[in-house]
């Protein structure tokens, strides 16, 4: 079995994200490896435990990148790979898709390719479906369980509306939900193999495509307005009284 | 001269960071409120490599180095002291005598079933109502040769970790003449007869680290039990106290910079005066004062774990760090209740519980003095 997992570096989920001079900042707060590609690396760390094979984390980013796939390795995949072009800065889904399609055709004969469900920092939640649609391969969106038999593979959907059963047959593209199970955390051996390993970078010359053209633009980034809250206190002798004046309170504000 | 982590330290310490942040600190006033031992996050810690610090791979360790373990554990003290201590002591000395004392079959029968977070942790006992420091002159729990098996009849105080562990590797007295070789280490697995453990003792701190009196009553295990050389126990004791030394201190440090961490948080939320009281030069001097200590201690600590690393002599630099740390950390942990005036002495805030778990760190492990005496020898000789 032929496993790849997406991972991307995101600014922590901790982090207070603001609007300076038009472009997103989240002042010097640390990197991380998305927190919903966790999933997607456990993921493909199951199948690879249930049916042998090889998990390769790839990440498309600046060095920086590096780390999550490093996060990656320590939690045991056996490989990793960055791509990394000037060209890539601040493309869309739709081109970084095309560049993952890129890698993963480079690579050849992948059965399973893992996405979270989504990047915490531009929240699309597309790039998997555009990535599959690409390389003309199924989309099992949401996994919330993965079994295989033979080149069949059974999902179950986590969905709003409840629990769905797809299946399709492999090679397919996955996108992991967090009902799948907790993410293992790295082990001491993991970070050893990690710390040494010498990371492969990719450029697009590497990948054999041309700089891909971004079809959405950010014309425009501000901030959320500012919510204006004042705190009031309402006080009284009993708790009876102070119910009371903060019923009437609620009346006469029309929140009632 | 480099005083950068490498690659794989830097990352062992986000990781243990992130698991400590996780799992363990969020259950540190529960485990202390109601004195219940955190199993649920020692299960998790085996995979990781926290539970076989000092283990080589072959037995299921992660055999992470002095510096990786002082790392981890001063992550471990930031998160929650009880867990920690239990885990410095399961790590520096229940399974440590194994490792550099223990036969190929003692390291294969009972490493790995101690660091997979399956089984129990481990435990040493060393002092006794009646021996702490003073060990070799101290100890009268004794063991005898009969057949193939020894026979143990004695007692044991403050065990850390004796009522979740598998084993129990007990200082005995093997040669009643006395003197510097009359002591041994035998391991005496928990569910052995005759060993019998009280219940965990009521604390000042550290409630969620059982601490327990031990007896053993004809206690019988088989001469091969034995871990070591018949004699040497008190000289093995003494070398496993070294490395539990550098735990202890670093165990410390984590207590410190979480209590300090707190300290100012609030500083620079609670106002008097009209003003965050962070702006008062009252409390800018305990900040500062505790930030240059916990750098001070740290630096002391990483240089006695580095001597370890290179394979060189660190009982002194051992013990000079271990005094140093749990000094600071006393004197961190008071200020940072002071920072927090009322607030500070309240259950409600976390700095309350971390002075009293710090407050066992000058003591355990060899107290203060024993430090300052193991120093003064090393600078009088």
């Amino acid at each position: 079995m032929k496993i790849i997992a997406f991972v991307k570096q995101v600014p922590d989920s901790a982090a207070t994200v603001v609007v300076e001079d038009g472009k997103v900042s989240w002042g010097d707060a640390p990197l991380v490896i998305n927190p919903w590609d966790e999933y997607a690396v456990e993921a493909a760390l199951q199948q690879k435990e249930a049916h042998g094979g090889t998990v390769t984390a790839i990440s498309m980013g600046d060095e920086s990148a590096k780390e999550a796939l490093k996060h990656a390795l320590a939690m045991g995949c056996n490989e990793a790979i960055l791509i990394s072009d000037p060209a890539l800065a601040n493309v869309d889904t739709r081109a970084t898709a095309e560049v993952l399609a890129a890698a993963v055709r480079k690579i050849g004969d992948a059965d399973m390719i893992f996405f979270g469900r989504q990047a915490i920092d531009g929240d699309a939640g597309i790039t998997p479906a555009q990535t599959a649609r690409i390389l003309g391969l199924p989309m099992l969106s949401f996994a919330a369980s993965i079994s295989v038999e033979g080149d069949t593979v059974k999902v179950e959907r986590s969905i709003e509306e409840g629990r769905q059963i797809v299946s399709a047959k492999l090679p397919a593209v996955f996108t992991v939900v967090k009902d799948f199970g907790e993410p293992r955390y790295p082990s001491f051996m993991g970070i050893r193999k990690a710390a040494r390993a010498q990371i492969p970078v990719w450029t697009l010359a590497d990948l054999g495509i041309e700089a891909p053209k971004s079809v959405v633009s950010w014309p425009e980034i501000m901030n959320p307005p500012k919510r204006e809250v004042t705190c009031e206190f309402i006080e009284g002798d009993s708790p009876e009284e102070i119910a009371e004046k903060l019923a009437d309170k609620l009346i006469a504000e029309k929140v009632l | 001269m480099n005083f950068e982590l490498t690659e794989e330290q830097r990352l062992w310490r986000k990781t243990v960071h992130d698991f400590v942040e996780a799992e363990v600190r969020p259950k540190a006033a529960e485990v202390d409120e109601k004195g219940e031992f955190n199993w649920e996050a020692v299960r998790k810690m085996g995979p990781l490599g926290l539970l076989g610090m000092n283990i080589p791979e072959e037995y299921g360790g992660a055999d992470v180095g002095a510096i990786g373990a002082v790392i981890a554990m001063e992550e471990l003290g930031w998160g929650c002291g009880s867990t920690a201590l239990a885990i410095a002591a399961h790590n520096g000395l229940g399974t440590l005598p194994i490792v550099h004392y223990g036969t190929e079959e003692q390291k294969k029968r009972w490493l790995p079933l101690v660091t997979s977070g399956q089984g129990k942790l481990s435990a040493l006992a060393l002092t006794e109502p009646g021996a702490g420091s003073d060990l070799q002159g101290g100890v009268r729990t004794r063991a005898e040769k009969v057949g193939n098996e020894w026979v143990i009849n004695g007692s044991k105080m403050w065990c850390t970790n004796a009522s979740i562990a598998e084993y129990i590797i007990t200082l005995v007295r093997t040669d009643p003449a006395g003197g510097s070789h009359s002591l041994s280490m035998i391991l005496v697995p928990t569910d052995t007869p005759g060993l019998h453990i009280g219940p965990a003792e009521k604390k000042m701190g550290l409630k969620g680290s059982p601490t327990h009196a031990v007896t053993y009553e004809d206690v019988r295990v088989p001469l091969e039990n034995l871990i070591g050389e018949e004699g040497r126990g008190l000289q093995q004791a003494l070398a496993t106290l070294d490395s539990g030394r550098l735990s202890i201190g670093a165990l410390a440090i984590g207590l410190a910079r979480a209590a300090h961490e707190y300290a100012v948080s609030y500083a620079k939320e609670r106002r008097a005066f009209g003003k965050p009281i962070a702006e008062l030069q009252a409390i800018q001097w305990m900040i500062a004062d505790a930030a240059t200590e916990i750098e001070a201690a740290r630096h002391l600590l990483y240089y006695a774990a580095w001597l370890k690393d290179q394979g060189r002599p660190f009982t002194k630099e051992a013990a000079m760090a271990k005094l140093f740390a749990t000094e600071m950390a006393e004197r961190v942990c008071r200020n940072a209740i002071q920072i927090h005036g009322g607030y500070g002495y309240s259950r409600e805030y976390p700095v309350e519980r971390i002075y009293r778990d710090a407050r066992l760190m000058t003591i355990g492990e060899g107290t203060s003095e024993i430090q300052r005496l193991v120093i003064a020898r090393h600078e009088l000789r």
